[in-house]
């Protein structure tokens, strides 16, 4: 490589130029990322003559989420409410247990240890524990859903108030403040944009948690649906099954993702420049 | 009777055999009204003695006291500032400076029955230190001087008879910097506090402070302390004249020379 001549244009120019054809193709990526995947697949099917169920090409699969669209929506709607029930309960106790831990030294000192050694255990090894003790419910998947979710959480809530800086404690203590004050007028605004980062990991963690819990215990969801499916070699619905999930996970996640955007806006300045 | 007074202070830093002795017999004394520079070689201790002032840390020994009694807890008719401003990003500058009369104790009350005369004297001092027309902003929209001067007000809005300042402008360009003390000398002429300025800049102490003490090396210790018998308003012009060079060539050599005696 050769230095570039002293009088380059594009010396001093910015690295990407901003016009209107990049930012357009920045937008269209994702989903000239997905399209072409998903030619690849089917081309790949056909010409190496892939059997069906081994693996479907795309557009059986499509074929078969239509046919079946039904039950299909039926057994998703029902891991839906299974998954949010199960994250609605890792965002209340995942915050609770977050600001305790991350306002008291005690707290931390105590739960730690249990919490990491908690969340070492494999949620799947914990589904027929949860089945003993309620039986082919709904309650497993959520609770699976729930212990999976709610560690993320935590850490973050936790992160966001202990990391506060120790000048600005400084100022608030000499103004008096009780240690109330400084948790409600700092440390949890503070810990705002650590909870909503947490939430777009736990939400796709919490899917994972029902799917699991269904595979063992269930007969409904997208979970049980697969594992039947497959059972009856039915190669496309399964897939049928995890393109449905793939697409709530994404879906979730955009819906979090523009909460944390509308509401933590301060701690993603980066991007918008000075106003 | 002294406002503040440290009388052979020292403080020790984590348990108190194998801790870090940061001041040792730390003494001064300083009038209602007065404004008093600390400067000495970073590391000396400085800081610590702000803290032990504001009651936010206790001495390991010794005694500091403010209006004649003994500091004990955090007092509440501190103000301080620091180097780094600490504003919270998700207020705006109004909205900084009134954190101050939310939680201390003897206005929250009275802000929450009726905010209008303390977001008057939020905007009087904003104008004051020439932030007019930035209440709205957030602190990421503004210049780091700017964040400052903001945090002088979120010190000052409570009205404390005493403003800690540990390092204020340290972080701030030559000019700001310059800018800003004459800033702080107006706020200090037309509002009659006491102020502690923690600083390594002796230009700075020389110019605004009515007395600069010296601190030696760690363990610090309160080694030497100087009148200025500038008069006030100081001018920036002052700090061309002799009589402030020749000052601040002292205050050098003194503090040179503590460095040369460990």
């Amino acid at each position: 490589m050769s230095a570039p001549p002293p009088n380059d244009p594009n010396i001093g120019a910015p690295a990407v130029p901003d016009s209107l054809g990049t930012k357009t193709l920045e937008k269209a990526m994702p989903w000239a990322v997905i399209l072409g995947m998903f030619v690849l697949w089917e081309l790949i099917c056909l010409v190496f003559n892939v059997p069906v169920f081994i693996l479907p090409r795309p557009s059986v699969v499509t074929e078969t989420l239509i046919r079946l669209w039904t039950p299909i929506m039926r057994h998703t709607t029902y891991t839906l409410w299974t998954t949010l029930i199960g994250f609605a309960l890792a965002i209340v106790f995942g915050v609770a247990l977050g600001v305790a831990v991350g306002a008291w030294r005690m707290v931390y000192n105590g739960l730690y240890p249990v919490l990491i050694g908690f969340n070492s255990v494999p949620k799947v090894a914990l589904v027929p524990v949860l089945v003993i003790w309620f039986g082919f419910g709904p309650i497993p998947a959520v609770l699976t859903a729930f212990s999976i979710s709610f560690f993320p959480i935590v850490v973050n809530v936790a992160t966001g108030i202990a990391t506060m800086e120790p000048e600005l404690q400084d100022v608030l203590r000499s103004l008096g403040a009780k240690k109330h004050q400084i948790l409600l007028k700092v440390g949890i605004p503070r810990s705002l944009p650590y909870f909503f980062a947490s939430l777009k990991v736990a939400i796709t963690l919490a899917f994972v948690g029902s799917v699991i819990a269904e595979t063992v215990t269930g007969n409904r969801g997208v979970g049980y649906l697969m594992v039947d499916a497959s059972s009856r070699f039915d190669a496309p619905l399964v897939f049928a099954g995890l393109i449905v999930l793939s697409f709530m996970g994404v879906g979730l996640y955009l819906v979090f993702a523009e909460i944390e955007r509308r509401t933590t806006g301060w701690a993603h300045r980066g991007q918008e420049g000075n106003g | 009777m002294a406002f503040v007074s440290l009388d052979k202070v020292r403080l020790v830093y984590g348990a108190a055999s194998s801790g870090t002795l940061a001041v040792q017999d730390a003494s001064l004394s300083m009038e209602r009204g007065e404004f008093v520079a600390v400067v000495g070689p970073s590391g000396c201790g400085k800081s610590t003695i702000l803290k032990m002032v504001s009651g936010l840390l206790s001495p390991s020994a010794g005694l500091v006291a403010v209006e004649g009694q003994r500091v004990t807890q955090p007092r509440k008719d501190c103000g301080i500032a620091f180097q780094n401003p600490t504003l919270l990003p998700w207020r705006t500058t109004l909205d900084n400076i009134l954190l101050s009369v939310e939680i201390a104790e003897e206005h929250s009350k009275s802000y929450r029955r009726d905010p209008k005369p303390y977001l008057d004297k939020a905007h009087e001092l904003l104008a004051t230190v020439g932030l007019t027309g930035f209440e709205n902003k957030f602190p990421w929209q503004l210049s780091g001087g700017m964040q400052q001067r903001a945090s002088l007000c979120r010190a000052l809005i409570h009205q404390p008879q005493l403003l800690l300042l540990d390092e204020p402008f340290a972080a701030l360009d030559a000019f700001t910097r310059e800018d800003l003390w004459q800033v702080l000398q107006n706020l200090y002429l037309t509002r009659k506090f006491t102020v502690i300025l923690v600083t390594h800049d002796l230009r700075e102490a020389a110019f605004l402070a009515d007395t600069v003490y010296i601190m030696s090396k760690r363990p610090g210790r309160i080694v030497s302390s100087k009148r200025v018998e500038i008069q006030r308003p100081r001018r920036l012009d002052d700090c061309f004249k002799p009589e402030f060079t020749d000052m601040v060539h002292d205050l050098r050599a003194r503090i040179a020379k503590e460095l040369e005696a460990a």
